[in-house]
């Protein structure tokens, strides 16, 4: 067993997914069989070798800093859920208490 | 079936140039072709008839007016829907995003409508390209045009199916772990993932952001290659964008020549989990490849065992990081804000509603690996698996021009097969990996029917980073050879669609021997 239950419920409140019990007894077995197959990558030899994030060489690229038009507020806007004086609007952020 | 749907982009492309067809004929003939199949192929997610049709009249006058037009104006292209559109909706297969309609055009897009080609609809994929079939969608899978019964491959499974079922002649995919080679090998079509950086990710919505790879999808590598060239060189919109001239894939293509090019055969890529049928008609194209004066060698890439774990860690890592956009604050859905819940509530449960179940499990698996505590043992640790695999073509290149395996280990599955078996789906992507894993280019080209099921194979030439053009080369030498052999493309061979009376209904020989 690489993972428990209980690590499964935590990892779904990490990820922010309001999982069903149902839902967690599935994936649980899953997420368990996943983590056996990958956790192969230990069995290499990899002391001293620097790791990889990405595929080719990047180093900071620098541009002149050119004013561009950006999306108007209304465009921006259009597709939100909730819209109040031209901002998003959210539900509360922060406790009652 | 009109005879222009089943004509290559190139052929439409001089056609519409010498004026003895219009883009507006061309393109209604492929909207016809998508009303008469694409309830049964659902290839399609949104079909953009009335802007497809305008942008075909607008070609015309332009082209009656005497302009100077590119080699793909007029001509029709299906665009995978993780691409933004602004006057259409994209979705990237997933119910968060239901009907969301973008306030830009992605890169690929704007360069697509500034070529003239002529963007039919948005076409069906696993939910942000994460699956091999195409039935992560959230929106119904698509079917395979030789089995109807069998799935697409994915995650470009819309694209894929598009062009195997005449309905375009060319397709926009992205490859993160094999999303456009995979689907055009159990379609019998050509894909190209071109090297990383080749093509821009503005606009692409992201999956794994340093995997993610826009490419093309045809019929003939010629093909290909001149979807390609249109799309790709440098975009500073996208900062991973590849500064440099892009490889003159054309040439490469009409080239055709593999005359004392050294060619590995990898020793990982083949044996155990892989389908007798596949292996036959990949070994039948290495030994072709040889008869057209090809030296052929076998190169062992040892680390290439655990690109499959390592991606796996990778490609999930990245995703649970960019997916984490989705907090039903901006757009797209929101669920369950009945004002006395606080964001994060309404942010779970969103997201709950919103993703589906494989999604969920990357999401949770990426988490996972970024966790502190198992970060060194997973996500470290496959980064430098990651350097290792990198090593292991810098190797091979050091000893041969270009590496080759089949790019599936089986030809298409069947529906409903894997879709409860995540590990089982994942083996799908075994041999494509490593290129994403290096960045480098692979493109797969059809190689034969395996003589089991009669279902088509695909081989994969992969090449250094920015040699896309030898991969087209060498792919173009192959079709050649090969159509001369069968005496017909491939995908005329397939049934699934068109039945006995489709396009080649005297079709007895050829690729199935």
């Amino acid at each position: 067993m690489s993972i428990t239950r209980d690590e499964v419920v935590h990892l779904a409140r990490l990820s922010r997914l309001a999982l069903g019990q149902e839902e967690l007894d599935h994936l649980a077995p899953q997420l368990d069989q996943i983590i056996s197959a990958v956790a192969r990558v230990q069995e290499v030899a990899a002391e001293g070798i620097p790791p990889t994030s990405h595929a080719l060489p990047l180093t900071n690229v620098f541009r002149e800093d050119e004013i561009v038009p950006c999306l108007a507020a209304d465009v921006v806007l259009s597709e939100a859920p909730a819209v109040e004086q031209q901002r998003f609007k959210v539900p509360r952020i922060l406790a009652e208490d | 079936m009109s005879e222009l749907t089943t004509m290559t982009a190139a052929d439409l492309s001089a056609a519409l140039r010498s004026k003895d067809v219009s883009a507006t004929e061309v393109t209604q003939a492929h909207l016809d072709r998508i009303a008469e199949v694409d309830g049964r192929v659902h290839a399609f997610l949104h079909v953009a008839a009335e802007e497809a049709l305008a942008a075909a009249e607008q070609v015309d006058s332009r082209r009656a007016a005497g302009a100077e037009l590119g080699p793909l104006a007029g001509v029709p292209v299906a665009l995978k829907d993780v691409f933004t559109t602004i006057d259409m909706p994209t979705t990237a297969g997933s119910r968060i995003l239901n009907q969301w309609r973008p306030p830009y055009d992605a890169t690929i897009t704007t360069r697509l409508r500034r070529a003239g080609a002529i963007i039919l609809g948005k076409t069906n994929m696993d939910e942000f390209a994460m699956g091999s079939s195409t039935e992560n969608s959230a929106f119904g899978p698509t079917r395979n045009p030789w089995d109807l019964s069998r799935v697409p491959g994915g995650s470009s499974g819309g694209s894929a199916a598009s062009v195997a079922a005449y309905e375009a002649p060319l397709a926009i995919g992205t490859d993160t772990g094999g999303s456009i080679r995979q689907p055009a090998a159990v379609c019998g079509i050509t894909g190209m993932k071109p090297t990383y950086g080749g093509n821009s990710r503005y606009g692409l919505i992201a999956f794994a952001s340093s995997l993610d790879t826009p490419g093309p999808l045809a019929r003939t590598v010629l093909d290909a290659a001149l979807l390609q060239e249109a799309i790709s060189g440098h975009d500073p919109m996208d900062a991973t964008s590849i500064d440099e001239a892009a490889p003159p894939v054309v040439a490469a293509a009409r080239q055709a020549d593999v005359a004392g090019l050294r060619i590995g055969v990898v020793t990982e890529l083949s044996g155990e989990g892989y389908q007798p049928g596949v292996l036959s008609r990949f070994s039948q194209a290495v030994e072709l490849l040889e008869s057209l004066g090809a030296k052929v060698t076998e190169v062992s890439c040892p680390h290439f065992r655990y690109a499959l774990p390592a991606y796996y860690l990778i490609a999930p890592s990245e995703c649970s990081s960019n997916l984490a956009r989705f907090d039903a604050m901006r757009y797209g859905l929101r669920v369950g804000d009945d004002g006395t819940r606080s964001a994060e509530e309404v942010m779970s449960l969103t997201r709950e509603a919103g993703f589906g179940a494989e999604v969920k499990r990357r999401i949770m698996l990426g988490t996972y690996a970024l966790s502190s505590g198992y970060y060194e043992a997973y996500y470290g640790k496959a980064q430098q698996v990651r350097t290792l695999i990198a090593r292991d073509f810098e190797a091979a290149f050091g000893q041969v021009d270009v590496l080759v395996s089949p790019t599936t280990p089986t030809t298409a599955f069947p529906l409903g097969e894997r879709t409860d078996d995540p590990m089982a789906m994942y083996l799908a992507d075994l041999c494509t990996i490593p290129s994403n894993l290096a960045g480098n280019a692979a493109i797969s080209v059809p190689c034969g029917l395996a003589p089991e099921d009669g279902l088509p194979v695909g081989l994969q030439v992969m090449t250094p980073v920015l040699a896309d053009d030898r991969a087209y080369r060498v792919a173009a030498a192959a079709e050649a050879a090969f159509t001369e052999r069968w005496g017909h493309p491939l995908l005329a061979s397939a049934k699934g669609l068109d039945g006995a009376s489709g396009l080649d209904a005297d079709d007895t020989k050829g690729a199935g021997r």
